[in-house]
């Protein structure tokens, strides 16, 4: 399966990848009016000390711990994409424990978001790659 | 092959699930006390607050048990096993035999013995969608509700009915609220929480008599209630495993392939006794992570794939009010403290690992992080541990680590 991969060596520590994911979630065509005096909520977190950095985003593992952890049956794997029914979370933060990445967050609406690969959103490609300026994420094959 | 599975929760799914990934073919048969469908058991107090609802709370629908081809009876009740005929009794009459055999019984409300307990109308457990049924049939908006049991079932039960009640007290013998979970500052931090709420509390104190609309307590304390929700704790469900002659200590002893002492019997979920990491002790670890990968690793193992599970740890994650708390491990050895305004954090460490933590408010961010380094029991000079212990971060690990995390196939 296509996955998002990171490669440290490349990041500009830009956060280019955040505003992306913020505007590719928002249901909006607008990338402006997604973004302009908005507190944006990424599904994905940039970890930054001194000159390293990189973005952290759901790993869409094989073993997902997530899923198996999940109190209200409401994230699935599907085809090997890990996704979240949002209607069915009621914010207990179970897969907070369990991930080990640290790669799901409460969302504006106070249930859980992660990153589907934009499979579920209007976009279809993970948006943080095609925004990010020096291809340190990219998706692909591995 | 015919695979029957006793209980239809959260570990009778994985069990289920277990199976099909290696045997698409061999029969399926769950027996379930309940008359619902498999549905999410931690979320009944959601379903008190209105934040879910019944349809919302199947924790798998019926195309996954028309796909997998499992067949389904609810509301029956196993009476008997005979592990030597390898056949079941049903409270129905009927008998069913098996090739393997799976117990996901779960578990059941312990109700200690109180004087007058008989002469209280409005009596409830708190561990069924049917227990949360009754409750809600009763609740008044000037109900008084008493509450036995400042655990996480007790607890929750009263988040659940906050708001739609006249008042909700909590009586427990523990001089502390949550204390199975937290520590004597995170109890006392999440207590006034809840009474900001308006909860009230008489702790270190038990019940000594009831009447029909009250309860005098030890300390001479006089309660009025009209409903009262006993929640001091739960017992496993073991007697079909003891008539049977399985090894049971508190609950059903299993080994890492969830293998009962009898032969082509498997046990999962909140009635088995496993081995816990950290302490290297049988526990019962009634949590609905450990049921899942329990029933999951009996399902594989029942059907021929042997992979065992023995990263079993003690974990919680639970909010009340918006403040939301996460533990895991054992609270023992040399200990980190950051404790600021809106976030708590106690980090536990043994012999260069991390085998423990309570996180409460802000601390609990990426909490994952730190639970990997536990049940990895990965050596912390290995990685950045004065980085990691102020915040949970990939960044901590070497970068070889971390290109495999973030760079790698997992």
């Amino acid at each position: 399966m296509k996955r998002v991969y990171v490669n440290e060596a490349w990041c500009l520590g830009c956060h280019l990848c955040e505003y992306y994911c913020a505007y590719a979630n928002s249901g909006l065509t607008d990338m402006v009016k997604a973004l302009k005096d908005k507190v944006i909520r990424p599904r994905l977190t940039i970890e930054q000390e001194g000159t390293i950095s990189f973005a952290v985003s759901c790993r869409h593992c094989t073993e997902p711990l997530c899923m198996k952890s999940c109190i209200a049956g409401a994230i699935s794997c599907k085809d090997g994409l890990i996704v979240i029914d949002q209607s069915k979370c009621v914010n207990c933060y179970s897969c907070i424990m369990a991930c080990p990445y640290g790669a799901l967050m409460p969302s504006e609406e106070q249930v859980m978001q992660k990153c589907e690969l934009c499979a579920t959103n209007s976009h279809g490609q993970p948006v943080c790659v095609q925004g990010c300026p020096n291809k340190a994420i990219v998706y692909e094959e591995r | 092959m015919h695979y029957l599975i006793i209980g239809n929760s959260i570990a009778a799914a994985a069990v289920i699930e277990g199976i099909r990934s290696q045997d698409p073919e061999g029969a399926i048969t769950v027996v379930g006390e309940e008359r619902q469908a498999c549905y999410a058991r931690p979320l009944i107090s959601y379903l008190l607050q209105g934040k879910t609802d019944e349809e919302k709370m199947r924790y798998r629908d019926q195309a996954f048990f028309d796909k997998h081809k499992v067949t389904v009876l609810c509301e029956t009740r196993a009476s008997h096993l005979d592990a030597g005929t390898k056949t079941v009794a049903l409270d129905d009459g009927t008998t069913l035999t098996y090739d393997k055999l799976v117990l996901a019984t779960g578990s059941s409300p312990f109700i200690p013995p109180m004087e007058g307990l008989g002469q209280v109308k409005h009596r409830f457990t708190f561990l069924t969608l049917d227990d949360a049924l009754a409750l809600q049939q009763v609740v008044k908006g000037d109900s008084r509700v008493l509450i036995l049991g400042a655990g996480l079932i007790g607890l929750k039960c009263a988040e659940g009915l906050f708001g739609q009640v006249r008042s909700i007290t909590v009586v427990d013998l523990a001089p502390r609220i949550l204390a199975s979970i937290l520590d004597e500052k995170g109890s006392a931090q999440v207590q006034e929480h809840l009474q900001q709420k308006g909860l009230t509390f008489h702790l270190s104190d038990r019940v000594k008599e009831f009447t029909a609309n009250e309860a005098l307590l030890e300390s001479g304390t006089i309660v009025g209630f009209d409903m009262l929700v006993v929640a001091v704790g739960v017992k496993p469900n073991t007697s079909l495993a003891k008539e049977a002659g399985l090894a049971v200590n508190r609950g059903i002893v299993v080994d890492t392939s969830m293998r009962t002492s009898g032969k082509d019997i498997w046990a999962a979920g909140d009635c088995a006794e496993a081995e816990e990491l950290v302490s290297g002790q049988h526990k019962v670890l009634p949590l609905l992570c450990n049921a899942y990968l329990q029933g999951e690793t009996a399902g594989k193992d029942m059907a021929g794939l042997t992979e065992p599970f023995n990263q079993a740890i003690a974990m919680n994650a639970i909010s009340f009010f918006g403040l939301h708390v996460i533990t895991a491990g054992l609270y023992e050895g040399e200990e980190k403290l950051f404790a600021e305004e809106g976030s708590y954090k106690r980090l536990f460490v043994r012999d260069n690992h991390l085998i423990g933590y309570i996180l409460i408010g802000k601390a609990v961010e990426r909490a994952g992080i730190y639970t990997a380094l536990i049940r990895n029991q990965t050596a912390l000079d290995t990685i950045d541990f004065d980085l990691i212990s102020r915040q949970p971060a990939l960044m901590a690990f070497a970068k070889s680590v971390r290109q495999q995390q973030l760079g790698g196939s997992v």
